[in-house]
């Protein structure tokens, strides 16, 4: 017990005196999580909103599709994409393994289709509201993705948001296609399972910390947008 | 005492004939023929599930009919025809955007410029008395003032045509004199109004013409004071004495 108190007071000067490991960790951690949200939200929004609002054959299957892709294993993903990018893969060729490209390619799979899937309820859910008022006053069907995406914004922030909480806490799949390299692909989540394994808690729980605090600061975000969003005083849905 | 226009304005002329709209074998709306035009708003009554909001939905082209023509003006409606409409719901859809936003969403849409919008919604905003909630978000204003929001939005780009279904039907008595108040002064300003109400106390004091919906068909339409002193039909005497289920 006491070993690990002198562990954890480490740790915690560690993070206080802002130890330059730690933060290229910290630093390449957020830059990957977020490009790979930032995309997968470029992708995952359209595709939703185009599933909310769009009429197709498989349109059924493509929404079952994406909520269950919602719940990938990062190993299975970060196996897939290794197969792609290791030398004998299709995409071997742009030497990508064990780069920060490859964890923000895993990545960018694996919450693409949380952001899809969490986009296509909100605009779906908007949709149903707003549908013949946004006819009556003259929005086909295409123009009026764009008021549905904009009113929906709040609840979007949170799909974002939810994105890259998935993708700041995975180790799976970041371990495998990027190699856990020091000062090169060394995250934080694959930092803390290396150095747990050798014995360096001090480092470990530092990160552990940090992860944490993001989680609790992410969690804290969504919760707040989630209340702006809600019904006010006077909502009009009980009309 | 209503304030609308003498006849011989100009009014728009909306004609229906032969709708029909049947589901799961069930005839829903069988409009034979329906000529609204003239001053002072049409209410359109009749008891739940007779064809009143359909009747509305079909004349602003929300629905498409199995069968039959709507006319506006002579011309067989069309989207032109359509943009020169508006409609009000029931429960008031309310942009998730403040109370200025709202109207500034549809005098965009009518390509006005930035002044012109700003000079436009202030306009509306003391239309409705609402114009100390311009920056307060739209969803949080009662229900009353979401409806007066929703009327003013919708005559914000200056229609032709306004159809309301049942505007009033969740407000106390002091809201919904503040919308017949809106509604009067669109009507004097040359609005063709078209509104479905339970109401047969409102019909009264809005009413210029009154058309009784019953089992999906046109019972009766009359000038109000002829419909509610004497009322021909047997629906209609039925509805005002009383009758609930066509």
């Amino acid at each position: 017990m006491q070993d690990f108190a002198q562990e954890f007071m480490t740790a915690l000067s560690l993070i206080l005196s802002g130890d330059s490991e730690l933060l290229n960790i910290v630093f390449l951690s957020l830059k990957v999580s977020l490009l790979a949200v930032f995309f997968g939200a470029l992708v995952g929004m359209p595709l939703g909103a185009a599933l909310a609002v769009g009429r197709f054959p498989g349109r059924r299957a493509l929404i079952v599709l994406v909520n269950a892709l919602m719940g990938l294993p990062p190993v299975v993903v970060g196996l897939c994409v290794y197969l792609m990018l290791s030398r004998s893969g299709p995409l071997g060729v742009l030497q990508l393994l064990y780069t920060p490209t490859a964890m923000i390619i895993a990545q960018f799979v694996l919450v693409t289709p949380i952001i899809a899937a969490l986009t296509r309820q909100t605009v779906e859910s908007l949709d149903a509201e707003y549908t013949e008022q946004l006819r009556s006053l003259g929005l086909s069907r295409l123009a009026s993705v764009p008021v549905l995406l904009w009113d929906g914004r709040i609840a979007l922030l949170t799909a974002f948001l939810a994105g890259f909480g998935r993708a700041i806490a995975e180790v799976g799949a970041v371990i495998i296609v990027g190699g856990n390299i020091n000062h090169v692909t060394r995250v934080m989540t694959t930092t803390i399972a290396l150095e747990t394994s050798k014995g360096n808690l001090s480092l470990a729980l530092a990160l552990g910390v940090i992860l944490i605090a993001i989680a609790i600061a992410v969690n804290a975000a969504v919760s707040l947008l989630a209340r702006g969003a809600a019904p006010q005083r006077g909502e009009l849905s009980h009309a | 005492m209503r304030d609308f226009p003498l006849p011989g304005s100009e009014y728009p002329r909306l004609e229906a004939t032969a709708l029909k709209i049947a589901r799961g074998g069930k005839t829903l709306l069988d409009v034979a023929s329906l000529t609204l035009d003239g001053p002072g708003p049409t209410l359109i009554l009749g008891p739940n599930g007779a064809g009143k909001s359909l009747l509305l939905r079909c004349l602003h082209g929300l629905i498409e009919a199995d069968s039959g023509q709507i006319w506006q003006d002579d011309r067989p409606l069309d989207a032109s025809q359509r943009a020169r409409q508006a409609m009000v719901f029931q429960r008031p859809v309310l942009l998730r955007r403040s109370v200025a936003a709202n109207l500034d969403f549809v005098l965009k849409r009518q390509g006005m410029a930035r002044k012109a919008r700003a000079e436009r919604i202030h306009e509306l905003l003391c239309e409705g008395g609402l114009q100390d909630k311009a920056r307060q978000s739209a969803r949080s204003l009662s229900v009353g003032e979401g409806q007066r929001l929703a009327i003013l939005r919708a005559l914000a780009a200056r229609p032709e045509i306004l159809f309301l279904d049942e505007p009033t039907s969740a407000l106390d008595p002091g809201a919904t004199q503040k919308i017949e108040t809106l509604i009067r002064r669109a009507s004097a300003r040359g609005t063709k109004i078209l509104m479905v109400t339970h109401d047969i106390g409102q019909a009264r004091r809005l009413g210029a013409d009154i058309v009784l919906m019953w089992g999906g068909k046109v019972a009766e339409h009359r000038p109000a004071h002829g419909f509610f002193e004497t009322p021909q039909s047997q629906a209609a005497q039925a509805f005002l004495g009383g009758a609930l289920v066509p």
